[in-house]
């Protein structure tokens, strides 16, 4: 091949098998970048970290107004787990302090290490609702065969703005013991 | 340059005439006109393969309840399609037609990279033959959607043993198209006859241009959200595990940072056919040029920035709401200018309507409405309700079929002639169009019935009040499939001399005013512009006239 014009084609598909290789690190980039955005609260998410462990404030109880708040567990595919709430439904005032217990059940004949992650509907109301107590904040360590009964108690914020009537909180878990950096 | 250039090609003739006899030639070839007809020909049988996909979906869907698949080998069907058809028949049709024409069109004497050429062809076909093979697997081919959803699709129910086989497939075939945009970004850099400056090129080479450097932004990205996907599944990571920190609202956002790109990687090069065959058609010049080179760049950067109008319904705070809305929305006026363009093109033309014609105009008029209804579900709060449903099917099939594969038939009708030195026959191509076009709009006009009326997509079975218009569009989906084995006829026909008739070097009347490929003899012999031309038309490059 003519030389000069193989230099130009070299040099060009350099740069370009470069551009691809960046992009290919942009795509893993992405996943910090993703963090970030939702830090700023970019991009709604109730993830376990974003969901702090809150310490215990006065707030004054609005008596005009009642939330629903709901209570569903899902398991995540072959999570060899019975986990149930004790109730399925409260109602609730604004500022005033619940708590609810949730029933775990280990049901295999093994060490499990499993975590339970929130999901809200609607989403947005996720900020509001403040968590004292709860599973969630961290792995949960199970014996073979064993039992716990794990409180969650919680408060909404009374500033929770006024068109939210019904609050669903969804909890699933999660086997977590080949992934677990605490077994 | 251009000296050295002839220099250099008139010694590669001496030791190189013609193409290589026998079956290997197929195999070895670096030839850019055997490697696009490879490709052209493999994408055809892929769009066959892809429609029987098809034909299975219609045929289950024709009326409620399960008659002849079970639900998870309907969704492998609805799965493979969209893969196959994307990444096996429409992005392999423009890499065959780039292949072709755009050495021809800038006076170039092959592609700038031959061999590197034959590796991209051969590796797409490893990497459809990978992904076919999961259809024969234990558990099935893929049935989580081609957008690969975790955490379904990492699910045991879906997963079965064929998704590694599937990524890997992405892999290959994600390499395989960067390769070729490398390719045709250095032919079409390096190798342009001197005479012909940037402004001066063709549309089709223009779109092409701007499509290779989308490919190589995002194919990458693509890959990298498989591979998550894969370590996610097999080597304990947690990208998109909620339980290990992750999230897999994360993997949506990275897949639509490809998958919106992806979708102008299949429309712009369209939109370069059809800015090619319509001035011929009309017998004048392209009108606004200059402006359909920005448009087309306008577009290619609009893509990288609106992709989360895909999602409004995965939880975004209302700010990213309305941006992403409002992005996509001007997404319209670059799109507007293009399809004014045409229709100013036409404007008071000396039109005649030959197949390759007919087809323009339809993709013209249909591409508009699946810009109109894509205008719909950029509404951020109208698009809760066509999220999911039959209305997006029938906005990304109108900008697919009477889009992408009617400028595809409109092609292979447009330069079929003068890659051969056949003309075909134009009373089969006008039956196959008007089939092709009336069916193609009762298989997918009632789709948008359906989805309003809240029909959701990748069911195998559906609600009573949904029976009547699923029966129709079934209906047009049989006579679209086999109208389309009337082109396959042609297709093969024309190759095997056709109508007999011997086409002239223009084909098509005053074509030399427009495109070089028409000063060629036809067929075009094996090598081509060996010395590169020296005076270019500049017709189609005129704003006013």
């Amino acid at each position: 091949m003519n030389e000069a014009l193989s230099k130009k084609h070299t040099k060009l598909v350099r740069i370009l098998v470069l551009v691809a290789i960046a992009m290919f690190g942009f795509g893993y980039a992405l996943v910090p970048i993703y963090d970030v955005l939702c830090q700023w609260k970019w991009i709604e998410r109730d993830r376990p970290d974003d969901i702090k462990k809150v310490s215990e404030a006065a707030y004054k109880v609005n008596m005009d107004r009642e939330i629903t708040v709901e209570f569903i567990t899902t398991l995540n595919e072959s999570t060899p787990m019975e986990f149930h709430p004790e109730i399925k439904q409260l109602k609730v005032h604004p500022g005033e302090y619940h708590t609810v217990n949730f029933y775990a059940e280990n049901k295999a004949n093994k060490v499990m290490v499993s975590r339970a992650i929130a999901s809200f509907s609607p989403a947005l109301t996720s900020s509001y609702f403040e968590k004292t107590q709860c599973f969630c904040f961290s792995e949960q360590t199970f014996q073979p065969k064993e039992i716990k009964i794990m409180p969650m108690r919680f408060v909404i914020n009374p500033d929770l703005p006024a068109s939210y009537k019904t609050i669903t909180l969804s909890y699933t878990f999660f086997d977590n013991t080949d992934k677990s950096v605490n077994k | 340059m251009s000296a050295a250039v002839a220099e250099h090609d008139d010694h590669h003739d001496d030791h190189d005439h013609g193409p290589a006899k026998g079956l290997l030639r197929w195999i070895i070839t670096t030839n850019h006109k055997d490697i696009g007809t490879l490709y052209l020909l493999f994408a055809l049988a892929m769009f066959f393969v892809g429609g029987s996909m098809a034909m299975v979906i219609r045929a289950e869907l024709f009326e409620p309840g399960l008659q002849f698949v079970d639900p998870a080998f309907f969704n492998s069907m609805t799965t493979m399609h969209a893969l196959v058809m994307v990444f096996g028949a429409v992005m392999p049709a423009f890499v065959g037609l780039a292949n072709w024409q755009i050495p021809l069109m800038i006076g170039a004497a092959d592609m700038a990279l031959p061999r590197m050429n034959n590796m991209s062809f051969w590796m797409l076909v490893a990497g459809v033959l990978l992904l076919a093979s999961t259809l024969f697997m234990e558990g099935g081919a893929p049935n989580g959607g081609w957008t690969l959803y975790p955490p379904l699709v990492l699910q045991p129910i879906t997963v079965g043993k064929a998704l590694p086989f599937a990524i890997f497939s992405v892999h290959l075939l994600g390499i395989s198209s960067i390769m070729g945009a490398i390719n045709i970004i250095a032919t079409i850099l390096n190798m342009r006859a001197p005479a012909m400056r940037l402004m001066d090129m063709p549309l089709f080479v223009w779109t092409w241009l701007i499509t290779a450097f989308l490919l190589i932004a995002v194919m990458p990205v693509f890959a990298g959200a498989v591979t998550m996907l894969l370590t996610d599944k097999f080597f304990h990571t947690s990208f998109f595990n909620a339980a290990g920190g992750g999230d897999p609202v994360l993997y949506e956002h990275i897949f639509w940072f490809f998958g919106h790109p992806e979708v102008y990687i299949m429309i712009l090069p369209t939109f370069g056919v059809a800015s090619t065959i319509i001035p011929v058609f009309a017998r004048k010049p392209l009108f606004g040029y200059a402006s359909m080179v920005w448009a087309t760049a306008s577009i290619a950067f609009l893509s990288f920035i609106v992709w989360a109008h895909h999602m409004f319904t995965v939880g975004m705070p209302i700010a990213g709401e309305l941006y992403f809305m409002y992005a996509t929305m001007i997404i319209a006026v670059p799109t507007g200018v293009k399809v004014f363009n045409w229709t100013a093109t036409m404007w008071k033309g000396a039109m005649t309507f030959e197949t390759p014609m007919l087809f323009s105009i339809a993709f013209v008029v249909l591409f508009t409405m699946g810009g109109f209804t894509g205008l719909m579900m950029a509404i951020a709060p109208a698009d809760f309700q066509y999220h999911d449903t039959y209305f997006i099917v029938a906005h990304f099939h109108y900008t697919l079929v009477p889009a992408s594969i009617f400028i595809l038939m409109a092609a292979g009708y447009f330069w079929l002639p003068k890659w051969t030195g056949h003309m075909y026959n134009e009373k089969i191509g006008q039956l196959h169009f008007w089939l092709s076009a009336i069916s193609v709009n009762i298989l997918f006009f009632p789709q948008h019935f359906l989805g309003l009326a809240g029909m959701p997509r990748r069911i195998p079975d559906y609600a009573i009040q949904f029976a009547d218009w699923n029966m129709i569009s079934s209906i047009g989906g049989f006579i679209f499939g086999a109208s389309q084995l009337l082109f396959l006829y042609i297709v093969v026909d024309t190759i095997k001399g056709g109508t007999g008739e011997k086409v002239t070097d223009e084909v098509w009347e005053d074509a030399a005013k427009h495109g070089l490929e028409w000063t060629l003899p036809s067929p075009v012999p094996y090598h081509t512009w060996t010395t590169p031309p020296t005076t270019v038309p500049t017709e189609h490059v005129l704003d006013t006239h």
